[in-house]
């Protein structure tokens, strides 16, 4: 540690206003703030500077993915050797999913970095920190399978158009990592829907590797699927590399909600309103996905995982306490509103939230009004 | 008005046509014509053929209503105006459907609603209507190059990354691409990456020119 301090104490010299290399500052004080914190003091007005900064929130919800990303590992792994029909131990599966997944979050993280870097240097401004977590998140909405070089374009397409043109982090008006998995899924549907995508070489083996959301969407009724409750609450079934298991993604939940990074009342009520939907469908259940009890649509797809690091993403959902539970009570119904009633797009979860995401500022405007209304209300009355 | 006759290609004049092309361009900066820019932008023949019709009607427009622009009563100009556009625009669809059917099939209704651009209709009101038939001319070829030439680089981007075609031509092919591992990217053909499109080349455009930029 020492040895880092000093040697960004010895360079900083240049990087300073009048220094060789003023331009490069912000690259500069990106890795001086990662690894230290900063010791910036405030100039003006009166701030309350809070010890726990943006890159250290950042990496509260790196924390939280852990469970997602160890197990979707495993699951790549397992679901690989289920399919070609061999027995692996629990340390092989994940070996071999630790090297398939590794190249896609490397390409993630240089690719968005490079273009964070770049823009931020051509700006001036500070390297942003949110994509530390947007880095992680992008390939955990991955097929194993899919192409490093359409990764790396969604990902330059997500940091420039779905973030750096509205200025950057914390000014986005969509969840960056949605916005990449949205672009690939319409530009390439190939490789990001169907059954042949989900299981590592599935399309070159010719094993079929369907998902939940594709065989009830197939009308198979959700009992005679080939998984049941229990591999969906575990998550050894066929999907996106983080997304499947429940139980990952529950643990992630809690430490979001412990250290107060994540919002409960978005996560609560997106499950609210998933399962008031679903179960008004229930009812209904003109088809196998209508069928499907409500409870068990939570589980599946993308919800969960949607719900618990896509919909509480701080800039893009709703600021304000009431907003939250409409925002995400909303989420939840479009998502499941979605999955029934276009069995096309299965994962009507990523569009529910980008929908959402663009509502969000709305719901907080008309919170805000309807406040000082009530407010005007008691002090006139 | 001064009796000093003004050359053909004043410096007034000149500016005239080029304007349009880049800082008041109505597409980019006026932000008009959005519509057909996103409807027939998929392939880069039909976009060109849009252009030129474009450019026929807005530049024969303009001089006809600049020719009468001083018997045209003031209250019935708009219907004046939309008939000289209309009859402009049956005109150039004739032509489309004789001599190049396919692509006037392709263009289908956008023919048509060459009337309802509002470029042309702007440009009428705004300039034919209180300028002599040359200027006039000069600012409905401004304007028309202005918006064909967005058109065309829309077009030029949606064909090739969407379809990895040029005219049709399969470029991407040829250059082995394919062989690579390369996919044709399906987004770019639907309509939001039109506006995508655009939308980046106006961000290109602020960037060079920074007054273009509101506060």
């Amino acid at each position: 540690m020492k040895l880092f301090k000093n040697l960004l104490g010895s360079v900083k010299p240049h990087f300073e206003k009048g220094g060789k290399l003023e331009k490069l500052y912000p690259a500069y004080d990106a890795f001086e703030t990662f690894l230290f914190v900063p010791d910036h003091t405030t100039h003006k007005g009166a701030h309350v500077r809070d010890a726990i900064d943006l890159k250290r929130t950042m990496f509260m919800v790196i924390v939280a993915l852990i469970p997602c990303l160890l197990f979707g590992m495993w699951n790549v792994g397992y679901q690989y050797h289920l399919a070609i029909g061999e027995t692996a131990t629990l340390v092989d599966n994940f070996i071999f999913g630790f090297w398939k997944f590794l190249p896609l979050i490397i390409v993630s993280y240089a690719v968005g970095l490079a273009v964070e870097f770049a823009f931020a240097i051509y700006r001036g401004h500070s390297v942003n920190e949110g994509y530390l977590v947007t880095g992680l998140l992008i390939p955990l909405t991955m097929p194993i399978d899919v192409p490093l070089w359409m990764l790396a374009i969604s990902v330059i397409f997500a940091v420039v158009i779905g973030k750096e043109v509205f200025g950057g982090t914390g000014m986005n008006i969509l969840n960056p990592a949605l916005t990449a998995r949205a672009f690939l899924f319409f530009a390439y549907p190939i490789y990001m829907s169907g059954d042949k995508v989900w299981v590592h070489n599935a399309m070159v083996d010719g094993h079929s590797g369907s998902t939940i959301l594709g065989e009830l969407a197939a009308s198979t009724n959700w009992q005679s699927l080939s998984f049941n409750p229990f591999d969906m609450m575990m998550g050894t079934i066929p999907g996106s590399v983080g997304e499947t298991s429940f139980i990952a993604i529950m643990i992630g939940a809690l430490i979001l909600i412990a250290t107060g990074i994540g919002s409960w009342r978005i996560i609560l009520s997106t499950f609210v309103g998933g399962f008031v939907m679903a179960a008004l469908f229930n009812m209904w259940g003109a088809n196998e996905l209508m069928a499907t009890p409500a409870e068990i649509h939570l589980i599946i797809g993308s919800f969960a995982f949607g719900a618990v690091f896509m919909a509480t993403d701080p800039v893009t959902g709703s600021q304000t306490n009431r907003g939250k539970y409409i925002y995400g009570f909303l989420i939840g119904v479009f998502a499941i509103v979605i999955r029934v009633f276009n069995p096309a797009y299965p994962e009507g979860m990523m569009l529910a939230i980008l929908l959402m995401n663009i509502f969000a500022p709305l719901v907080d405007h008309y919170v805000i009004q309807g406040n000082i209304k009530r407010r005007f209300k008691r002090a006139n009355a | 008005m001064s009796d000093k006759k003004e050359a053909l290609f004043s410096k007034k004049n000149r500016k005239l046509l080029i304007d349009p092309l880049n800082d008041n361009n109505p597409v980019t900066t006026q932000v008009l014509g959005i519509c057909s820019a996103l409807a027939i932008t998929v392939q880069l023949k039909p976009a060109i053929v849009m252009a030129i019709s474009v450019l026929v009607v807005m530049s024969v427009a303009n001089v006809v209503v600049s020719l009468m622009r001083n018997l045209i009563p003031s209250r019935i100009r708009i219907i004046v105006q939309l008939v000289v556009i209309a009859a402009l625009v049956i005109l150039v669809d004739q032509v489309l459907k004789a001599f190049v059917y396919d692509v006037s099939k392709e263009l289908s209704v956008f023919v048509g609603l060459i009337i309802t651009n509002c470029i042309i209709m702007g440009r009428l009101e705004a300039f034919a209507l209180g300028n002599r038939p040359w200027k006039s001319f000069l600012d409905g070829l401004g304007n028309a190059f202005g918006y064909g030439w967005i058109l065309i680089a829309v077009a030029f981007f949606r064909e090739l990354l969407g379809a990895g075609t040029l005219f049709g031509y399969p470029v991407l092919e040829k250059m082995g691409l394919y062989e690579m591992g390369y996919e044709n990217n399906g987004m770019m053909i639907l309509p939001p990456m039109a506006l995508i499109t655009v939308g980046i080349i106006i961000w290109i455009q602020r960037m060079k020119n920074r007054d273009l930029i509101e506060s």
